[in-house]
């Protein structure tokens, strides 16, 4: 073959960017996120008249300080790991699954159902076991109407999916008024069986803490997106079809079938989520639990920059947000931190590409 | 509005008619006249690779400066510090005799330089007049557009210059080679007077090329200064008074035009000798034992509707021998596309069959396409043939990524063996596999392309536009890699908008106008004026 060899010295290499510029593109943007909204929460701390350092201790203390406060991150990082993981497996596919909030709630419904089904008395792990697949089935059904509605007739994602929690939402609201409730409750009874152990039972100084081992589930699940995602096939598919769906069309990929599978997927794990309140806190479904979490997903795939293991860290910074906002409700509004969090994913949106600009505009400087 | 655009900072620069490009001394003797632009020792970085390295480039008023280079030489680089797009590490920039390094885009276009780029920016749902118009609209009462001024601001200017385009039109109605003279009517409306285009003629029919010389000779000769990047050497001594060679980085030679050939431009360019025909015809070897009749591609009475309803391919019927390259040539949008969408499965048939070997695949699926022995070189990389944030390792094995993976899973060892194969008997560089194909040059993107098709086990090719906007050392290579597919019996359909690729490397060669073929001839019978008329449908022929 007359093919021109390399360049004399040169070979074949697999160099990906050093180590350290990798570390740096992933770390210094969002701390410099994170500082952005700081300042702004000082600023806000000293219009109440407060002293920014005392609040911030306080919020530490109140989260990461004592056992009890760490529970509670660590319950509503859990929630907010399953949504932020559902929002950012929908949009690795390019698809925008805003039905978290349903889905989370079917997923929860689910399980309450099946957990007061199954006797007393069923084996704890297949009981879970066989919660957990009816969480996400639940949530995969609400997640496939969305799904077959794009695929067959077009129809437009973001919309479908807000709908359907309304429409969700009612459904599950008139099975507990109308049929499930206990008395004077908007909640079912207790269930019988597929109770998660709380943190409590293996640490007594969780004591009181809602947390549970919900959050091993969420791990392993972060682990599972990916692996699914850069390294199976399914997955190398599904971030074609995400990042250019007429090159993987004519990679052979049938786009049809990823945008299925993507937010079915989405929906399951969005449904998963219902466990760490139902199996893992409360032991029955209330109307309502879910208010905010499926949203709230969506800002953490934002901050964890849809990748599996970021989103799980940003699970834990909104989480210390929200619990931080009642330890230091005494002397701020706790909606200060509501306030905070919109700061964040803002910082997030604008800084995070910008800084990233600078770090690699300062390499070039420093290379020339 | 166009009148001020030579203005500020062109002291000494009489009657630049008189003083154009025939005097210019050879490289790198500094010339007399105050240069339009003189670029000088521009070093430009991006990490690790250095665009530009101490690259200079100078071009007289009034003249038509060819820069040529292969892919990734720094052509569009300089053209992008020239235009303020971006800030140069070392060296200056003169425009007119006035030092203006690290100037801004928007100083750019005061100044007059007006750059016309290889992707068009236009806004498709608007019309001729509010594109150009669009950012300085004319305004009645002070919010209104004043839509009749602009149109007729657009009219005159076009009359002017001879890029004749009806100001009411919506881009999205009109051909390539139509937005094209919006693009350079945009850039003058806004005063420019030193003109760089891009690559200009990579998606014009031969026609359209025509007309684009008579416009640039035009404004040359109104005084304009134009720069043209190309890698058609051909256009190059066809249009250019003078020529600066980029290589690797740096401007290797500054020649005129009427002292040097093509074949010295090419070798400058590569830095080594081309043979500029395509290569010599390899006779296919396997030719002794005449093929099965059903082998290779067979197309019947195949119909492709259009978006608007109207058949955009109209009851075609073809075959491609095995060991035979069919060649389809025709101005750009006479369904060239829809054909290989229809042939490669992106694009739903009306009526007809398409079989491959035998087996008909009018209703199969691309990866069954794939599985029954097709190949497709994609038209247009960037949107089909290549996810750009992709690894060029994860490109590689696009469309065949079944083969690399066992239980769902892919092999990444398979993968990466894969990638320092095709990365070293292809040359793509830069040769890191781990790099995303967005940051190899257009030429190194489209050997990853054929590198894959060529990789992975077929009997049918379909060869789009295989070499556009590719550099003269990775043409050559393409084209070789061609006719050794055909050797190995491979049966090639090749559509190109290049006349003289088609003629060089096919068996037979149709036109195709309004869907069908104009005419269908051995290519030892065509020639560049035959296929020409019928091209432009001034001859109608044999199999319409």
């Amino acid at each position: 073959m007359s093919a021109p060899s390399l360049a004399e010295g040169t070979k074949p290499t697999f160099a990906a960017a050093p180590w350290r510029e990798r570390a740096q593109e992933a770390l210094i943007p969002p701390l410099v996120a994170l500082l952005v909204a700081l300042i702004c929460g000082d600023l806000l701390i000293l219009s109440y008249g407060q002293s920014p350092a005392a609040v911030y201790r306080l919020l530490l203390e109140g989260t990461w300080g004592n056992a009890y406060g760490f529970g509670q991150v660590l319950y509503k990082a859990t929630t907010l790991a399953f949504t932020g993981l559902a929002v950012s497996f929908g949009l690795r596919a390019g698809l925008f699954n805003i039905g978290g909030e349903s889905q989370l709630a079917a997923g929860g419904f689910a399980a309450a159902l099946i957990g007061l089904v199954l006797p007393v008395g069923t084996p704890l792990i297949l009981a879970l076991l066989i919660c957990m697949i009816a969480a996400g089935f639940a949530g995969g059904v609400v997640g496939s109407v969305p799904a077959y509605l794009k695929t067959r007739f077009g129809a437009h994602e973001v919309i479908v999916t807000i709908m359907l929690n309304f429409i969700v939402l009612a459904l599950l609201n008139w099975f507990i008024a109308g049929h499930l409730h206990v008395p004077e409750t908007l909640h079912t009874p207790e269930i019988h069986a597929g109770v998660l152990p709380r943190l409590a039972d293996i640490d007594s100084r969780f004591h009181g803490s809602a947390a549970n081992l919900a959050l091993i589930v969420a791990v392993l699940i972060a682990s599972a997106v990916w692996f699914y995602l850069f390294r199976t096939r399914g997955g190398y598919d599904l971030r074609a079809v995400g990042l250019q769906p007429q090159a993987a069309e004519y990679g052979g990929i049938s786009v049809g079938r990823v945008w299925m599978r993507a937010l079915t997927f989405s929906g399951v794990i969005a449904g998963m989520g219902g466990i760490n309140y139902v199996l893992g806190y409360k032991h029955y479904y209330e109307d309502g639990f879910a208010s905010g979490a499926g949203f709230l997903g969506i800002a953490v795939a934002l901050v964890g920059r849809n990748h599996p293991f970021g989103v799980i860290i940003a699970a834990f910074f909104f989480a210390t947000l929200s619990q931080g906002g009642l330890a230091i409700h005494a002397f701020v509004p706790k909606q200060m931190m509501d306030v905070l969090q919109g700061v964040v994913i803002i910082a997030v949106a604008t800084a995070v590409p910008e800084v990233r600009r600078i770090l690699r505009d300062a390499r070039k400087r420093s290379d020339a | 509005m166009r009148e001020e655009g030579r203005g500020k900072g062109e002291e000494g620069e009489p009657g630049n008619q008189t003083v154009r490009a025939l005097s210019v001394p050879p490289f790198p003797l500094p010339s007399s006249p105050v240069p339009a632009i003189r670029m000088d020792g521009i070093d430009k970085s991006f990490g690790a690779i250095r665009a530009n390295r101490g690259a200079s480039l100078e071009v007289l008023p009034g003249e038509i400066h060819a820069l040529v280079g292969e892919n990734g030489a720094g052509k569009s680089t300089l053209m992008r510090i020239l235009g303020g797009l971006m800030k140069p590490d070392a060296g200056h920039v003169e425009v007119n005799g006035r030092d203006v390094t690290g100037w801004s885009t928007s100083e750019a276009i005061a100044a007059g330089i007006g750059i016309v780029h290889q992707h068009f920016m236009l806004v498709p749902t608007l019309s001729v007049a509010e594109n150009l118009v669009l950012g300085a609209e004319p305004k009645s009462r002070g919010i209104v557009l004043d839509y009749k001024r602009a149109a007729d601001d657009v009219r005159t200017l076009s009359n002017e210059t001879g890029l004749v385009i009806a100001p009411e039109r919506l881009i999205s109605d009109l051909s390539v080679g139509e937005a094209q003279r919006v693009e350079i009517l945009k850039v003058l409306f806004r005063g420019a007077r030193i003109l760089v285009l891009d690559e200009p003629t990579a998606v014009l029919s031969p026609p359209e090329v025509r007309e684009l010389w008579t416009v640039l000779r035009r404004l040359r000769d109104k005084g304009d200064t134009i720069v043209l990047i190309t890698h058609r050497l051909d256009e190059v001594v066809e249009i250019s008074s003078t020529i600066s060679v980029m290589r690797a980085g740096q401007t290797v030679a500054r020649v005129k035009t009427s002292e040097t050939t093509p074949g010295e431009i090419a070798r400058l360019m590569v830095g080594r000798e081309v043979s500029l025909s395509a290569g010599k015809r390899v006779q296919p070897s396997g030719r002794s034992a005449a093929p099965p009749p059903d082998q290779g591609l067979e197309v019947l009475n195949l119909s492709v509707m259009g978006s608007r309803g109207t058949r955009v391919i109209d009851n075609i019927s073809f075959s491609v021998k095995p060991g035979e390259i069919f060649g389809i040539a025709g101005v750009e949008g006479n369904g060239q596309t829809e054909l290989i969408e229809a042939l490669a499965g992106l694009r739903a048939i009306f009526a007809g069959e398409i079989l491959i070997d035998g087996t008909d695949i009018s209703r199969s699926s691309v990866a069954q396409r794939h599985d029954a022995g097709l190949s497709h070189i994609p038209e247009d990389r960037h949107r089909r043939g290549l996810i750009l944030e992709y690894t060029v390792a994860n490109n590689l094995i696009l469309g065949v990524q079944k083969d690399f993976s066992k239980r769902g899973i892919i092999d990444k060892t398979l993968v990466m063996e894969n990638a320092l194969r095709e990365i070293t008997s292809f040359d793509i560089r830069p040769p890191n596999a781990l790099l995303a194909a967005r940051a190899l040059s257009g030429g190194n993107q489209q050997k990853v392309v054929v590198a894959r098709e060529m990789g992975r086990t077929f009997s049918v090719l379909l060869a789009s536009q295989p070499t556009r906007g590719v550099d003269v050392g990775a043409i050559e290579f393409i084209h070789q890699q061609l006719l050794e597919a055909r050797a190995e019996g491979k049966a090639i359909l090749l559509v190109s908008a290049e006349l003289n690729e088609v003629l060089a490397l096919s068996d037979r060669v149709a036109v195709m106008y309004r869907g069908k073929f104009a005419v269908v001839m051995p290519s030892s019978e065509a020639s560049e004026e035959v296929l020409g008329e019928y091209m432009i449908g001034t001859k109608k022929g044999n199999a319409a």
